[in-house]
């Protein structure tokens, strides 16, 4: 079967509403939030309903047609990427949230519902949905489970896979099954945990059970301003080492506060080589208690300035340089790349000063953001194109995953592989760890039709058996990893 | 029946080399805490003890992560990770259990409320495969989405994807001080309901039968405030410093028929009102706000598979299951063991990738698996 013939069947089990076959109207899904990778699709699809989309991956299955899912397309990893021989499912008018249970604390929502609208559903009762990537205004639950999105807050209260109980999937044959539910611990492999962030190549969720929390008694925000990025990483050390979990802790260096400040005038402290915000939540005294704590370690560490957030207002103001640093980094140069690595915690500021020198070595500036309680850099990589910039760029952004990898952390921490890091995977893991993972894959797709191309740099046949390679494991090569 | 060979290998290339060069039946064996659960399978012709890989690889303790032998016992896991004031926050009771078992069969206790189970704690393994291949997934970071995560496939798995032999997790910090309120009741769902609705943030909210030990364990201050507001809301309630004794025991004694009812968390008193009802004469506990009720019977009477599928089809109705951990063998050549189950078919599918030939603790899971 054609493209254009599955047109015409899609079109007349959907309605023409339900199916773009106009390239202009495909040109708008040719990428996700990743720009760098475009391709128009072949087809585009809206079902409504789960039965629509599994007739439609069923017509795809049946005539050889691989088929990508896409939600709001907010990923920075190219994992909706389209295929030009294929169909993109747009999953944007599967919205709606189906049920909200405070008493058990689920909602049952279909994959296209926003992220933050779930937590709009469950507030009236004091509840909320917990992660909550940057994104959160405008990405989609399906989009969360296929990335196992993390959010500022993750530190403390985990990512996608640790919300989600139960899945509603269409198999890539078209057939449809339950995973999970709203009960706890069902029965058998975990499904729910081996789907959450396998990057839509398993299939298609079209309906998400979630865990709803209820709301922390009181949250306080703190803001210190240091002189240094290595005084704000004492006082994120000293934090942790004194058993204290904030919700969330992030920083962020000289130039991320430069952009913010041309970018949303959030005016943190003046001459700060480094910001912190600090996030504790949960009941009174024990906010309380860390609050004194943290503040004290600032302190200790050589913070110039602490403010305190007195209210909402002034909580949404210090995040505001925080929110914004990524789209901020435009107003201080014309291009840049948003990179995601992870290091251990212990590791951030050996990694930052390595950074600094790479910077300085090649004359790509770095602006540094990131997740400091749980080691996630996201740092921002500045070039210029028309200068002939890019490839200095890439190369940069490149080495600071070698940096990541070196010491012993990895590739990505919450953006995902996608189309961007397949061609990294195999320095994390040997070629033996992929082909024992992409097992996970033939059991769920064997023809690799769904979202083909994707996490892997060397797409498994199913019917082979991994061999037993001699080499070393690239890690253990690399004097990281002893044989495991 | 000929006695199976045992063997302890002493590092995961001895791990391998003995699935490379046998052919039958394995099972893999921890602590033995939890040896006669699941259903009976096929007996094996190797067991392979691991209690040769018993050490604790590495504590990182400003990452709060750990790396440690599956054939560790987590009792001296925690004791390591206790001098750094740290621990991995599982308290499942069996006594003796290896890290391996507690991951392979899944088993949490009371904090599961505050910090989840092993899938929530389980940040990268190391495995080797039916026919000896090593493989690893995750890694030593908490915040790691690259490449499938097989480890949340081998929670649980009761050895039937391999053999896990590395497990790194992410670790939290002691809290400084504990408060437990107590409080009397044979129907713990009410005052649950409105624990969970309220501002508190215990640890645990278990109910051992005939009390709910409502557990807080944080900053001093904050763990005194919300004692006195939980006997505010309960409208009585003894406070203490120290956890009752028997906290977190399993309702069973060697010998019952040892069953885990799940349940939406708002059909608590439902289903422990089932549970009396079916079982009766059985001991209960639950893991109360988390969904999970155990049970402990010693049937009196001859119906017991009509019993427990009895007990089966009136949790379903609260979208739970009831597993029956461990019994008789008798009870377990009447009952299906694990009961019905949602994706057993892909589930089949994943077990012939990792383990074409079914040598992996065959017949002990789901389906047959």
């Amino acid at each position: 079967m054609t493209l254009e013939a599955l047109a015409d069947d899609l079109v007349a089990r959907l309605g023409d509403d339900a199916v773009v076959t106009e390239r202009a109207a495909l040109r708008t899904y040719e990428c996700d939030g990743l720009a760098a990778y475009r391709c128009i699709p072949g087809l585009v699809v809206l079902p409504r309903t789960t039965d629509e989309v599994a007739y439609v991956v069923k017509r795809c299955h049946d005539a050889g047609i691989p088929f990508v899912a896409r939600g709001a397309g907010t990923g920075l990893s190219g994992g909706a990427l389209p295929r030009e021989d294929g169909v993109l499912v747009v999953l944007s008018r599967m919205s709606r949230i189906r049920e909200v249970d405070v008493d058990d604390q689920r909602a049952l929502v279909e994959p296209g519902a926003i992220n933050l609208d779930v937590t709009r559903a469950a507030s009236p009762d004091g509840f909320y949905y917990a992660p909550d990537p940057s994104s959160q205004q405008v990405c989609s639950i399906g989009g969360n489970v296929a990335e196992n999105s993390g959010g500022a807050h993750c530190l403390k209260y985990g990512f996608t896979v640790n919300h989600v109980t139960g899945l509603e999937v269409v198999m890539p044959d078209g057939s449809v099954e339950q995973f999970g539910g709203r009960a706890p611990d069902p029965p058998g492999y975990d499904l729910v945990g081996a789907f959450v962030g396998s990057e839509g190549t398993l299939g298609i969720a079209t309906e998400v059970t979630v865990r709803l929390l209820r709301r922390p008694e009181t949250v306080q925000t703190l803001l210190a301003g240091f002189r240094t990025m290595d005084e704000a990483g004492r006082a994120v050390s000293d934090i942790i080492a004194a058993g204290v979990l904030p919700a969330a802790v992030e920083m962020m260096d000289a130039l991320a506060i430069e952009a913010a400040e041309a970018a949303v005038d959030c005016g943190y402290p003046q001459g700060a080589g480094a910001v912190l915000i600090v996030e504790l939540d949960g009941p009174v005294a024990e906010v309380e208690t860390h609050l004194a704590a943290v503040d004290g370690f600032c302190r200790a560490a050589g913070a110039f300035e602490i403010r305190v957030a007195a209210d909402d207002v002034q909580r949404v103001q210090i995040w505001r340089g925080r929110k914004s640093a990524f789209a901020a980094v435009g107003r201080i140069s014309p291009d840049y790349i948003v990179q995601d690595g992870v290091v251990p915690r212990t590791s951030l500021a050996q990694v930052l000063h390595d950074i600094a020198a790479l910077s300085a070595e090649t004359g790509i500036r770095v602006a540094n953001v990131f997740h400091a309680g749980d080691g996630n850099l996201h740092p921002l990589v500045l070039f210029d194109e028309t200068k002939q910039e890019t490839a200095r760029a890439e190369e940069v952004s490149s080495r600071i995953l070698d940096l990541c990898i070196e010491h012993g952390g990895s590739i990505t921490g919450e953006h995902g592989v996608g189309a961007d890091k397949k061609k990294h995977m195999g320095r994390m893991f040997s070629e033996v760890d992929l082909d024992v993972m992409q097992m996970v894959r033939c059991a769920f797709d064997p023809d690799n039709l769904c979202n083909p191309g994707k996490v892997f740099p060397t797409p498994r046949l199913c019917g082979e058996r991994p061999g037993r390679r001699t080499a070393a494991h690239p890690l253990q090569e690399a004097g990281i990893a002893e044989i495991f | 029946m000929p006695e199976p060979e045992v063997v302890r290998p002493q590092s995961v290339e001895e791990v391998s080399a003995v699935l490379r060069e046998s052919s039958g039946p394995v099972r893999v064996r921890g602590g033995g805490s939890k040896w006669t659960w699941g259903a009976t399978g096929v007996p094996p012709d190797v067991v392979i003890d691991m209690a040769g890989l018993d050490r604790v690889v590495e504590h990182a303790a400003g990452d709060l992560v750990v790396t440690v032998q599956a054939g560790a016992l987590l009792a001296d896991v925690q004791t390591v990770l206790g001098v750094a004031g740290q621990w991995l926050a599982l308290d499942p009771p069996e006594p003796a259990a290896t890290v391996g078992g507690v991951v392979a069969t899944a088993v949490s206790g009371p904090r599961r409320l505050r910090y989840g189970t092993p899938r929530d704690l389980l940040i990268g393994l190391t495995v080797v495969l039916a026919d000896g291949t090593v493989a690893r997934s995750g890694g030593k970071v908490v915040k790691n989405v690259a490449g499938y995560d097989l480890g949340k496939l081998f929670t649980g798995s009761f050895g039937t994807l391999g053999v896990i032999t590395e497990c790194t997790f992410r670790l939290h910090a002691v809290a400084p001080a504990r408060r437990v309120v107590t409080v009397n009741t044979d129907d713990p769902g009410p005052l649950v309901r409105d624990i969970l609705r309220s501002p508190l943030e215990p640890s645990a909210l278990e109910w051992d039968g005939t009390a709910l030990h409502v557990v807080f364990e944080t900053v001093e201050p904050a763990a005194e405030t919300q004692a006195l507001a939980t006997v505010e809301l309960a409208g009585s309630g003894e406070i203490s410093d120290r956890l009752p004794a028997g906290f977190a025991a399993r309702p069973w004694e060697p010998g019952d028929v040892a069953g885990k009812v799940t349940h939406r968390i708002s059909s608590l008193s439902a289903v422990l009102d089932a549970v009396r009802r079916q079982l009766p004469g059985c001991r209960i506990a639950a893991h109360a706000g988390s969904g999970v009720v155990h049970a402990g019977w010693a049937p009196s009477r001859a119906d017991v598979a009509a019993a427990l599928e009895g007990l089966r089809a009136e949790v379903a109705a609260h979208d739970g299951t009831l597993v029956v951990v461990d019994a008789p063998a008798e009870v377990k050549t009447q009952v299906d063991v694990w009961g019905p189950v949602r994706g057993l078919e892909v589930m089949r599918r994943i077990k012939s990738q990792f383990d074409p030939d079914g040598r992996m603790s065959p017949g002990r899971f789901v389906g047959g698996i």
